[in-house]
């Protein structure tokens, strides 16, 4: 479907919570450097979709999945995968920007501390690298011990952001990034998204048509569970070849 | 104003009023009291003749280290129960039962861990009157407030952070360390200044267990004698009328203070909480 390499690939994935199956039979490649929005109503799977890329649903009792995702062939729902692994590897930022009640350092600086991590200056590189990947390097540089709770909410976003790239991994997954977020603030970290997947393979739950339109790549459609039509962005939006897209991205439904 | 009202605000504005008062004639009796005794003799040299001369210092040396020593041993075993209580356990039978005899510890009169401290720490277990016996009596007292508090404290602490810190590759344990408290820190630091000052004062659970020796201890192991228990036995023996009141209101002091610092730690909270 692309000419980049995948970085993904869901393999018949099934996710039941107690007797409900919220996912269905899911198969979808996801390509490397590149933004893929997953869309759809309000309880169609979505965030439990990517919530399945970095299985942040082992938290929840009652889950039982079939099926594999594969990160660069590797099934990561294998017993021998470490978790701290996979999440050095996959990083989330979440919907509203909660920024530890630390200084900026500290919170940029909690991942590559818990992976053991003590050097200073070591540290201190990563913060600087991280913080300058999303832009706020120059704003903070001299405030570094300073709140994380002073800034504005969307430099906590970003600092969010910064945070999950510090373990550098490959991917980053975002679940509605931007629903805490005024309209300007949502232009910068959709344009920082843009910019952030010529190194990171970036996917991006959204209930925002119009965000997925501006921001993503390829766009995944999800209805009840299920995959309607998956596709270049652009053709899914002008050009749906599934009715219920079509209804859906024109507002007909939702 | 209806008439029914003003006369409701009147009553309860005269019981805030009488609370009040009653705190600070307890607290200005005393004080006046022992004011003419208050210098710095008094605070820095031992007692003679039983106490009907000299000062307070063994009394303060007593307390201070009996209440350290039982703040030592009861921190961590009552953050670690907060700790279990909250992030490592669900809702369910075992919980309610730890919570539940946490909390009816609380409701035991001090004579009995005295009693208990001395029948069980003192004599059977052969540690005598000492700083031991009687820190580890008091820190079985104090473990419920630590206990309840520490665990509002970390309830306080949002479960996104625990999330995202998950998200990051933190194990429960790192995220407990280096997420829950530090963020609950203020709270469960309050609980221990709750906890101190309510091991200072006490004088029933103590007599009983750390003796009422009037020298200067030299290890744990050593019977002391508190300040409120010298008091007791200053005024109870009618020893020094003037020398009671003094020690009283050292003892008044100091716990004024624990309990300020203990509002001021939680001030600090609520600021941080509401200026986030």
């Amino acid at each position: 479907m692309s000419s980049k390499p995948a970085k993904i690939e869901l393999n018949n994935f099934n996710l039941y919570y107690g007797e409900h199956q919220v996912l269905k039979g899911i198969s979808a490649i996801i390509a490397a450097n590149s933004v893929t929005a997953i869309i759809g109503p309000s309880g169609c799977g979505k965030s439990t979709l990517l919530r399945s890329i970095n299985r942040m649903n082992d938290l929840i009792d009652g889950v039982r999945i079939t099926g594999e995702i594969l990160l660069d062939g590797k099934n990561i729902y294998e017993p021998d995968v470490d978790l701290i692994w996979l999440r050095a590897r996959i990083g989330m930022v979440f919907q509203r920007p909660v920024a530890f009640p630390l200084s900026i350092f500290d919170n940029v600086a909690a991942a590559p501390r818990v992976r053991g991590i003590v050097n200073k200056d070591h540290l201190a590189r990563i913060v600087k690298k991280s913080l300058q990947a999303v832009g706020l390097w120059s704003d903070v540089q001299h405030c570094l011990n300073q709140s994380a709770l002073s800034l504005a909410l969307g430099d906590q976003q970003k600092l969010c952001i910064a945070r999950a790239i510090a373990t550098q991994p490959d991917v980053l997954l975002f679940d509605e990034p931007c629903s805490a977020l005024d309209p300007i603030s949502t232009h910068v970290i959709e344009d920082l998204m843009r910019a952030l997947s010529k190194r990171f393979t970036i996917i991006i739950v959204t209930h925002n048509m119009q965000q997925a339109a501006r921001a993503s790549h390829y766009t995944m459609f999800l209805l009840d569970g299920n995959i309607v039509e998956y596709g270049p962005t652009r053709e899914l939006f002008t050009n749906p070849k599934d009715i219920r897209t079509e209804n859906y991205v024109t507002g007909k439904i939702g | 104003m209806p008439r029914e009202d003003k006369i409701m605000l009147f009553l309860i504005r005269l019981a805030a009023a009488i609370a009040v008062s009653v705190l600070l004639f307890i607290v200005g009796y005393i004080i006046i009291q022992g004011l003419p005794t208050l210098s710095l003799r008094f605070l820095l040299s031992s007692p003679t003749d039983m106490g009907r001369g000299g000062g307070i210092l063994p009394g303060i040396i007593g307390t201070l280290t009996l209440t350290l020593v039982s703040i030592l041993i009861a921190t961590p075993l009552g953050v670690g129960t907060a700790i279990f209580l909250t992030e490592y356990t669900r809702e369910g039978m075992f919980a309610n039962l730890v919570r539940f005899g946490t909390e009816s510890l609380a409701g035991i009169p001090s004579i009995i861990f005295g009693l208990f401290g001395f029948l069980f720490f003192v004599i059977r277990l052969n540690m005598g009157w000492s700083i031991l016996s009687g820190a580890l009596t008091l820190a079985s007292m104090i473990l419920p407030t630590i206990v309840r508090t520490s665990e509002e404290a970390i309830r306080t602490v949002p479960d996104a952070y625990r999330e995202i810190s998950f998200a990051l590759g933190a194990s429960r344990w790192q995220t407990v360390t280096a997420i829950v408290l530090p963020t609950a820190g203020p709270g469960i630091v309050t609980g221990i200044i709750l906890g101190l000052g309510r091991a200072v004062g006490e004088t029933a659970a103590v007599i009983f267990t750390a003796g009422s020796s009037l020298r200067i201890p030299r290890s744990v192991l050593d019977p002391v004698r508190t300040l409120p228990v010298h008091f007791y036995i200053l005024a109870r023996e009618g020893i020094s009328l003037n020398n009671a009141y003094g020690t009283a209101a050292v003892l008044l002091i100091a716990i004024l203070l624990i309990n300020l610092s203990a509002y001021l730690v939680m001030h600090r909270i609520s600021i941080r909480n509401g200026g986030g």
